[in-house]
Protein backbone atom coordinates (compact mmCIF):
# COMPACT_ATOMS: atom_id res chain seq x y z
CA UNK A 1 0.00 0.00 0.00
CA UNK A 2 2.80 2.32 1.02
CA UNK A 3 4.20 1.55 -2.34
CA UNK A 4 1.59 2.45 -4.19
CA UNK A 5 1.48 6.45 -2.57
CA UNK A 6 5.40 6.41 -3.05
CA UNK A 7 5.23 5.28 -6.82
CA UNK A 8 2.52 7.71 -7.41
CA UNK A 9 3.43 10.43 -5.34
CA UNK A 10 6.76 10.22 -7.25
CA UNK A 11 5.34 10.85 -10.44
CA UNK A 12 3.18 13.33 -9.41
CA UNK A 13 6.54 14.91 -7.78
CA UNK A 14 8.40 14.44 -10.78
CA UNK A 15 5.99 15.88 -13.55
CA UNK A 16 5.93 18.70 -11.11
CA UNK A 17 9.43 19.59 -11.45
CA UNK A 18 9.36 19.24 -15.48
CA UNK A 19 6.64 21.56 -15.05
CA UNK A 20 9.09 24.15 -13.50
CA UNK A 21 10.54 25.47 -16.65
CA UNK A 22 13.95 26.10 -18.17
CA UNK A 23 16.93 24.76 -15.92
CA UNK A 24 17.64 27.00 -12.75
CA UNK A 25 20.90 27.04 -11.32
CA UNK A 26 18.39 25.77 -7.83
CA UNK A 27 17.06 22.81 -9.67
CA UNK A 28 20.97 22.13 -10.94
CA UNK A 29 21.87 21.80 -7.22
CA UNK A 30 18.70 19.77 -6.07
CA UNK A 31 19.30 17.21 -8.57
CA UNK A 32 23.14 16.95 -7.86
CA UNK A 33 21.83 16.46 -4.17
CA UNK A 34 19.29 14.10 -5.26
CA UNK A 35 22.01 12.01 -6.90
CA UNK A 36 24.35 12.17 -4.30
CA UNK A 37 21.85 10.67 -2.19
CA UNK A 38 21.27 7.79 -4.58
CA UNK A 39 24.75 7.01 -4.29
CA UNK A 40 24.97 6.96 -0.78
CA UNK A 41 21.79 5.13 -1.05
CA UNK A 42 23.41 2.17 -3.18
CA UNK A 43 26.60 2.37 -1.00
CA UNK A 44 24.45 1.29 2.15
CA UNK A 45 22.18 -1.29 -0.24
CA UNK A 46 25.93 -3.08 -1.03
CA UNK A 47 27.02 -3.29 2.90
CA UNK A 48 23.88 -4.23 4.18
CA UNK A 49 21.53 -6.05 1.13
CA UNK A 50 19.42 -7.13 3.91
CA UNK A 51 18.41 -3.55 4.11
CA UNK A 52 17.09 -3.22 0.85
CA UNK A 53 14.73 -5.92 1.79
CA UNK A 54 13.71 -4.37 4.84
CA UNK A 55 12.72 -0.76 3.77
CA UNK A 56 10.45 -2.89 0.92
CA UNK A 57 8.42 -4.99 3.17
CA UNK A 58 7.98 -1.57 5.40
CA UNK A 59 6.63 0.07 2.58
CA UNK A 60 4.92 -3.06 1.20
CA UNK A 61 6.67 -4.77 -1.39
CA UNK A 62 6.81 -8.25 -0.95
CA UNK A 63 11.53 -8.50 -2.41
CA UNK A 64 14.08 -5.75 -2.55
CA UNK A 65 15.02 -6.23 -5.91
CA UNK A 66 11.64 -5.57 -7.07
CA UNK A 67 11.08 -2.02 -4.86
CA UNK A 68 14.44 -1.53 -6.97
CA UNK A 69 12.55 -1.77 -10.08
CA UNK A 70 9.96 0.03 -9.27
CA UNK A 71 11.91 3.07 -8.03
CA UNK A 72 14.43 2.58 -11.45
CA UNK A 73 11.52 2.85 -13.51
CA UNK A 74 10.11 6.14 -12.50
CA UNK A 75 13.74 7.64 -12.18
CA UNK A 76 14.13 6.25 -15.68
CA UNK A 77 11.25 8.02 -17.13
CA UNK A 78 12.06 11.17 -15.44
CA UNK A 79 15.93 10.94 -16.66
CA UNK A 80 14.48 10.00 -20.26
CA UNK A 81 12.19 13.19 -20.48
CA UNK A 82 14.76 15.54 -19.02
CA UNK A 83 16.85 13.94 -21.27
CA UNK A 84 14.63 14.73 -24.44
CA UNK A 85 14.00 18.32 -23.70
CA UNK A 86 17.56 18.94 -22.81
CA UNK A 87 18.52 17.79 -26.17
CA UNK A 88 15.77 19.52 -28.12
CA UNK A 89 16.76 22.95 -26.53
CA UNK A 90 20.51 21.81 -28.07
CA UNK A 91 19.05 20.96 -31.25
CA UNK A 92 17.40 24.63 -31.16
CA UNK A 93 20.49 26.55 -30.12
CA UNK A 94 22.41 24.79 -32.76
CA UNK A 95 19.96 26.06 -35.36
CA UNK A 96 20.56 29.83 -34.45
CA UNK A 97 24.08 29.67 -34.12
CA UNK A 98 24.75 27.67 -37.64
CA UNK A 99 21.98 29.85 -38.97
CA UNK A 100 23.74 33.30 -37.06
CA UNK A 101 26.94 31.96 -39.24
CA UNK A 102 25.37 31.65 -42.84
CA UNK A 103 23.94 34.64 -42.07
CA UNK A 104 26.85 36.67 -41.09
CA UNK A 105 29.18 34.99 -43.66
CA UNK A 106 27.15 36.21 -46.39
CA UNK A 107 27.49 40.14 -44.60
CA UNK A 108 31.04 39.48 -44.28
CA UNK A 109 31.16 38.67 -48.03
CA UNK A 110 28.82 41.63 -49.35
CA UNK A 111 31.28 43.55 -47.08
CA UNK A 112 34.81 42.24 -48.70
CA UNK A 113 32.86 42.96 -52.35
CA UNK A 114 32.20 46.36 -51.34
CA UNK A 115 35.70 47.52 -50.02
CA UNK A 116 36.84 45.67 -53.50
CA UNK A 117 34.63 47.66 -55.59
CA UNK A 118 35.32 51.18 -53.53
CA UNK B 1 9.54 40.57 -59.50
CA UNK B 2 12.08 43.19 -58.91
CA UNK B 3 10.73 43.12 -55.19
CA UNK B 4 10.73 39.66 -55.20
CA UNK B 5 13.13 37.11 -53.23
CA UNK B 6 12.93 33.09 -54.08
CA UNK B 7 14.35 31.11 -50.95
CA UNK B 8 15.45 27.98 -52.41
CA UNK B 9 16.59 25.42 -49.99
CA UNK B 10 18.64 22.81 -50.54
CA UNK B 11 20.57 19.90 -49.68
CA UNK B 12 22.78 17.60 -52.00
CA UNK B 13 20.65 18.73 -55.44
CA UNK B 14 23.96 19.36 -57.14
CA UNK B 15 22.63 17.20 -60.47
CA UNK B 16 19.08 19.48 -60.62
CA UNK B 17 20.21 22.58 -58.97
CA UNK B 18 21.88 24.08 -62.12
CA UNK B 19 19.03 23.96 -64.26
CA UNK B 20 16.10 25.34 -61.46
CA UNK B 21 18.10 28.00 -61.11
CA UNK B 22 18.60 28.87 -64.72
CA UNK B 23 14.70 28.27 -65.15
CA UNK B 24 13.81 30.47 -62.09
CA UNK B 25 16.48 33.34 -63.22
CA UNK B 26 14.88 33.82 -66.28
CA UNK B 27 12.10 35.22 -64.38
CA UNK B 28 12.87 36.38 -61.24
CA UNK B 29 16.50 38.44 -60.75
CA UNK B 30 16.92 38.10 -57.08
CA UNK B 31 17.01 34.48 -55.85
CA UNK B 32 19.03 33.08 -52.58
CA UNK B 33 19.90 29.79 -51.86
CA UNK B 34 20.45 27.90 -48.72
CA UNK B 35 22.85 25.32 -48.71
CA UNK B 36 21.50 23.04 -45.67
CA UNK B 37 25.38 21.56 -45.26
CA UNK B 38 25.41 19.66 -48.66
CA UNK B 39 28.03 17.28 -49.20
CA UNK B 40 27.95 17.39 -52.88
CA UNK B 41 28.78 20.91 -54.95
CA UNK B 42 25.84 22.05 -54.13
CA UNK B 43 27.08 25.34 -53.22
CA UNK B 44 29.67 25.68 -55.77
CA UNK B 45 26.77 24.69 -59.02
CA UNK B 46 24.48 27.39 -57.36
CA UNK B 47 27.46 30.20 -56.85
CA UNK B 48 27.99 29.68 -60.65
CA UNK B 49 24.69 30.00 -61.64
CA UNK B 50 24.98 33.67 -60.07
CA UNK B 51 23.05 33.16 -56.90
CA UNK B 52 23.36 33.97 -53.42
CA UNK B 53 24.64 31.15 -51.42
CA UNK B 54 23.72 31.11 -47.77
CA UNK B 55 25.82 28.44 -45.87
CA UNK B 56 24.60 25.78 -43.28
CA UNK B 57 27.88 24.56 -41.83
CA UNK B 58 26.02 21.63 -40.59
CA UNK B 59 22.83 19.94 -41.89
CA UNK B 60 19.74 21.10 -39.86
CA UNK B 61 17.22 20.35 -41.69
CA UNK B 62 14.57 21.96 -44.76
CA UNK B 63 12.24 23.80 -41.78
CA UNK B 64 15.92 25.36 -40.45
CA UNK B 65 17.29 26.53 -44.06
CA UNK B 66 14.33 27.93 -44.82
CA UNK B 67 13.98 30.17 -41.37
CA UNK B 68 17.80 31.02 -42.52
CA UNK B 69 16.13 31.89 -45.95
CA UNK B 70 13.30 34.49 -44.34
CA UNK B 71 15.76 36.09 -41.74
CA UNK B 72 17.90 37.19 -44.61
CA UNK B 73 14.89 38.43 -46.64
CA UNK B 74 13.31 40.00 -43.60
CA UNK B 75 16.59 41.79 -42.42
CA UNK B 76 18.95 42.41 -45.43
CA UNK B 77 16.50 43.30 -48.37
CA UNK B 78 13.53 45.43 -48.54
CA UNK B 79 11.83 42.30 -50.71
CA UNK B 80 7.98 43.10 -50.68
CA UNK B 81 7.57 39.12 -51.20
CA UNK B 82 9.30 35.55 -50.71
CA UNK B 83 8.92 32.92 -52.87
CA UNK B 84 9.95 29.47 -50.86
CA UNK B 85 11.12 27.10 -53.94
CA UNK B 86 12.52 23.64 -53.93
CA UNK B 87 15.39 22.83 -55.67
CA UNK B 88 14.91 19.71 -57.13
CA UNK B 89 12.73 20.57 -59.97
CA UNK B 90 8.95 19.69 -58.61
CA UNK B 91 7.61 23.06 -59.46
CA UNK B 92 7.53 25.25 -62.61
CA UNK B 93 8.71 28.90 -62.31
CA UNK B 94 5.45 30.06 -64.26
CA UNK B 95 3.65 28.94 -61.33
CA UNK B 96 5.54 30.26 -58.72
CA UNK B 97 5.27 33.76 -61.36
CA UNK B 98 1.37 33.37 -61.32
CA UNK B 99 1.28 33.37 -57.50
CA UNK B 100 3.47 36.56 -56.63
CA UNK B 101 1.38 38.59 -59.14
CA UNK B 102 -1.73 37.02 -57.20
CA UNK B 103 -0.38 38.33 -53.75
CA UNK B 104 0.72 41.53 -54.82
CA UNK B 105 -2.66 42.23 -56.62
CA UNK B 106 -4.72 40.73 -53.96
CA UNK B 107 -2.53 41.68 -50.99
CA UNK B 108 -2.73 38.40 -49.48
CA UNK B 109 -0.47 37.77 -46.87
CA UNK B 110 0.40 33.73 -47.93
CA UNK B 111 -0.14 32.26 -51.40
CA UNK B 112 0.06 28.51 -51.09
CA UNK B 113 0.59 26.16 -54.21
CA UNK B 114 -1.97 23.47 -54.11
CA UNK B 115 -1.54 20.59 -56.72
CA UNK B 116 -5.29 19.31 -55.53
CA UNK B 117 -6.37 22.77 -57.49
CA UNK B 118 -3.98 22.59 -60.28
CA UNK B 119 -2.45 19.30 -61.56
CA UNK B 120 -0.08 16.57 -60.19
CA UNK B 121 2.02 14.41 -62.43
CA UNK B 122 3.51 10.91 -62.23
CA UNK B 123 2.44 11.04 -58.53
CA UNK B 124 2.82 7.37 -57.03
CA UNK B 125 -0.14 5.69 -55.61
CA UNK B 126 0.84 5.60 -52.33
CA UNK B 127 2.21 9.18 -52.32
CA UNK B 128 -1.57 10.29 -53.13
CA UNK B 129 -2.76 8.02 -50.58
CA UNK B 130 -0.33 9.62 -47.60
CA UNK B 131 -1.05 13.02 -48.84
CA UNK B 132 -4.75 12.36 -48.69
CA UNK B 133 -4.67 11.35 -44.91
CA UNK B 134 -2.06 14.16 -44.19
CA UNK B 135 -4.21 16.79 -45.87
CA UNK B 136 -7.17 15.41 -43.52
CA UNK B 137 -4.79 15.74 -40.22
CA UNK B 138 -3.89 19.58 -41.25
CA UNK B 139 -7.39 20.32 -41.96
CA UNK B 140 -8.25 18.85 -38.55
CA UNK B 141 -5.44 20.47 -36.99
CA UNK B 142 -5.27 23.84 -37.96
CA UNK B 143 -9.16 24.54 -39.06
CA UNK B 144 -8.03 25.81 -42.00
CA UNK B 145 -10.10 24.36 -45.11
CA UNK B 146 -6.73 23.69 -47.33
CA UNK B 147 -6.83 21.88 -50.79
CA UNK B 148 -3.44 20.67 -50.18
CA UNK B 149 -0.83 20.46 -47.71
CA UNK B 150 3.35 19.86 -47.07
CA UNK B 151 3.68 21.97 -50.73
CA UNK B 152 6.77 23.84 -50.88
CA UNK B 153 5.45 26.16 -53.18
CA UNK B 154 4.50 29.69 -51.40
CA UNK B 155 4.61 33.11 -51.53
CA UNK B 156 5.21 35.21 -48.49
CA UNK B 157 4.84 38.82 -47.50
CA UNK B 158 7.26 40.35 -45.09
CA UNK B 159 4.16 40.39 -42.54
CA UNK B 160 4.02 36.07 -42.98
CA UNK B 161 8.13 36.16 -43.01
CA UNK B 162 7.73 37.67 -39.48
CA UNK B 163 4.89 35.84 -38.03
CA UNK B 164 7.12 32.62 -39.03
CA UNK B 165 9.82 31.87 -36.72
CA UNK B 166 10.27 28.03 -37.29
CA UNK B 167 10.73 25.86 -34.58
CA UNK B 168 10.41 22.54 -36.59
CA UNK B 169 13.98 22.04 -38.31
CA UNK B 170 12.77 18.77 -40.70
CA UNK B 171 9.65 18.07 -42.80
CA UNK B 172 6.97 18.97 -39.90
CA UNK B 173 7.39 22.68 -40.93
CA UNK B 174 5.39 22.90 -43.77
CA UNK B 175 2.32 22.00 -40.60
CA UNK B 176 4.17 24.68 -38.65
CA UNK B 177 3.62 27.33 -41.47
CA UNK B 178 -0.04 26.29 -41.35
CA UNK B 179 -0.79 26.16 -38.25
CA UNK B 180 1.34 30.32 -37.88
CA UNK B 181 -1.01 30.92 -40.41
CA UNK B 182 -3.71 30.37 -37.90
CA UNK B 183 -1.87 31.99 -34.45
CA UNK B 184 -0.58 35.20 -36.31
CA UNK B 185 -4.26 35.58 -38.33
CA UNK B 186 -2.61 35.81 -41.68
CA UNK B 187 -4.61 35.88 -44.97
CA UNK B 188 -4.31 33.52 -46.95
CA UNK B 189 -5.37 32.00 -50.29
CA UNK B 190 -4.60 28.92 -52.02
CA UNK B 191 -3.00 29.07 -55.93
CA UNK B 192 -3.41 25.68 -58.57
CA UNK B 193 -0.04 24.56 -59.11
CA UNK B 194 1.35 21.78 -61.66
CA UNK B 195 4.08 19.52 -59.85
CA UNK B 196 5.66 16.61 -61.56
CA UNK B 197 7.22 13.93 -60.00
CA UNK B 198 10.60 12.64 -61.66
CA UNK B 199 12.65 9.79 -61.71
CA UNK B 200 14.79 11.81 -59.54
CA UNK B 201 12.54 13.74 -57.51
CA UNK B 202 10.66 10.12 -56.37
CA UNK B 203 14.32 8.97 -55.86
CA UNK B 204 15.60 12.06 -53.66
CA UNK B 205 12.70 13.17 -52.24
CA UNK B 206 10.34 12.58 -49.12
CA UNK B 207 10.24 8.43 -48.01
CA UNK B 208 6.27 8.21 -47.41
CA UNK B 209 7.46 6.57 -43.73
CA UNK B 210 8.92 10.04 -42.94
CA UNK B 211 5.11 11.37 -42.48
CA UNK B 212 5.58 9.12 -39.12
CA UNK B 213 8.56 11.75 -38.24
CA UNK B 214 6.20 14.62 -38.32
CA UNK B 215 3.69 13.52 -36.51
CA UNK B 216 6.13 12.39 -34.11
CA UNK B 217 7.80 15.58 -34.10
CA UNK B 218 4.30 17.71 -34.16
CA UNK B 219 3.53 15.66 -30.97
CA UNK B 220 6.68 16.40 -29.58
CA UNK B 221 6.26 20.30 -30.07
CA UNK B 222 2.90 19.99 -28.13
CA UNK B 223 4.19 18.39 -24.90
CA UNK B 224 7.40 20.52 -25.19
CA UNK B 225 5.17 23.99 -25.81
CA UNK B 226 4.67 23.17 -21.55
CA UNK B 227 8.18 21.50 -20.72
Amino acid sequence: MIIRVFLIASIGAASWWLLQGRATGHRLAVTRVGALLVAAAAVVAVLVPSLVTDVANLVGVREGPNLLLYVLIVVFAFTSIVQAARLRDLDSRIARLTRAQALLEVEMGAKAESSVDG
Amino acid sequence: MDKTVVVVPMYNEGPVVAEVLAALRASFTRIVCVDDGSADDSAAVARSAGVLVLRHSVNLGQGAALQTGFDYVLRHTDATHAVTFDADGQYRVDDAVAMVEVAAATGVDIVLGSRNLGRTEGQPVARRILMRSALAFSRRSTGLELTDTHNGLRVLNRRALAAMCLRQRGMAHASEIESRIRSADLSWREHPITMTYTDYTRRKGQSNINALNVVFDLAAERIGATL
